[in-house]
């Protein structure tokens, strides 16, 4: 099983029933995988923040919430993350596309790349760096700790964990 | 751009008779003064209010309604909040969530930071932003008279639907809810779910 596949499954195991997407082409094969999972509901959202707001309401709703974004993102959803996921304490994993790291062909990338540890940290945000393809291991055991803890957790998935750009 | 008519509805007034029928409803309230408004009508448990998340009050109904197909959801938010995240309609329209209903008290100002204007006293036309998106049912109310015909659209009719209602941007007393995040997530979904 490839680990596009290994991520979905692990969604599902895990019984998150709803992702909201915007599109990405490294999260592309866990993108499809969502949107064809007959257990898991998927909303594709034009922004990210638009994918913040749905995440707290499926969660208000009894689903488990899951939202899949690139790093640039964070960008967009600081706001929603701090006054809606954060002060309601909603349990919310971020599957993010960690761009503009080793191996990045698009120079402007980098410039959120080098933010994008230093912002999670600021929102005191959990934080998880899949490098290598096995830490997607450790998948299960993260989305356990994000619904118990009721807090976002972010993991950032880079160009070396999916085998290159 | 619409026709502009003149605007006379008490907002205080607007949503007591919305909420009125509001049945086994579940509302989501954008920050500000939506939240007030119905606050004074009363502290329900079926009510989520937003205190944050500027411009999320329709995706969060959106989610709600996804995730709870079988119940009425409504947004009640301002015409500033709904501005700020006015690219959601696109998404709603797609989702087409047969259960959710979006309404706007539209004053033409942003409320809580010193009633400036927005884009809608300037004759931007939400109505019709959420038709383009592809909203079948989209309505503007000047009037009480309106607003009785419009209540029956918000509750029953297949949505989504989309209902604007000019209102009075006369100050009115401010009704603070409960406003500690935790304590009113517990309380709704407690209410909506049973024990968790």
């Amino acid at each position: 099983m490839d680990i596009s596949q290994q991520i979905v499954e692990s969604l599902a195991r895990n019984n998150v029933e709803f992702v909201t997407t915007v599109p990405c082409k490294q999260l592309g094969g866990v993108i499809e995988g969502v949107e064809a999972h007959p257990d898991i509901m998927h909303v594709p959202s034009n922004k990210e923040d638009e994918g913040m707001g749905l995440c707290a309401g499926a969660w208000m709703g009894g689903k488990r919430p899951c939202i899949i974004m690139q790093n640039t993102a964070l960008g967009v959803t600081v706001n929603t993350l701090a006054t809606l996921i954060q002060y309601y304490q909603m349990p919310l994993p971020m599957l993010i596309s960690y761009r503009g790291e080793l191996g990045e062909r698009v120079a402007c990338q980098v410039e959120m790349a080098v933010h994008t540890k230093a912002l999670l940290d600021q929102l005191t945000i959990q934080t998880y760096h899949f490098h290598q393809p096995s830490d997607v291991e450790e998948m299960d055991t993260i989305l356990n700790h994000t619904f118990m803890s009721r807090k976002p957790t972010a993991i950032l998935t880079d160009s070396n964990f999916w085998g290159g750009y | 751009m619409a026709a502009r008519r003149k605007i006379t509805l008490d907002r205080r007034k607007v949503v007591a008779r919305i909420l009125k029928d509001r049945g086994d409803l579940l509302l989501v309230t954008g920050l500000g003064a939506p939240t007030w408004d119905a606050a004074a009508v009363e502290d329900h448990p079926n009510n989520f209010y937003l205190w944050g998340g500027m411009g999320g009050a329709v995706l969060t109904g959106l989610g709600l309604a996804l995730a709870q197909p079988k119940r009425r959801v409504l947004v009640m938010t301002g015409d500033g909040e709904m501005l700020m995240g006015v690219g959601g309609l696109a998404t709603v329209a797609v989702q087409k969530p047969s259960n959710l209903a979006i309404c706007i008290i539209d004053n033409q100002r942003y409320g809580e930071t010193g009633m400036q204007e927005t884009h809608t006293a300037h004759g931007v036309d939400l109505p019709a932003m959420a038709a383009g998106a592809g909203f079948q049912t989209t309505a503007t109310v000047y009037t009480m008279k309106e607003l009785n015909e419009a209540v029956p659209v918000l509750y029953e009719q297949s949505g989504p639907v989309f209902v604007d209602v000019k209102v009075s941007d006369a100050p009115q007393p401010m009704t603070l809810p409960p406003r500690d995040g935790p304590t009113l997530k517990h309380r709704f979904r407690e209410n909506l779910l049973g024990q968790i």
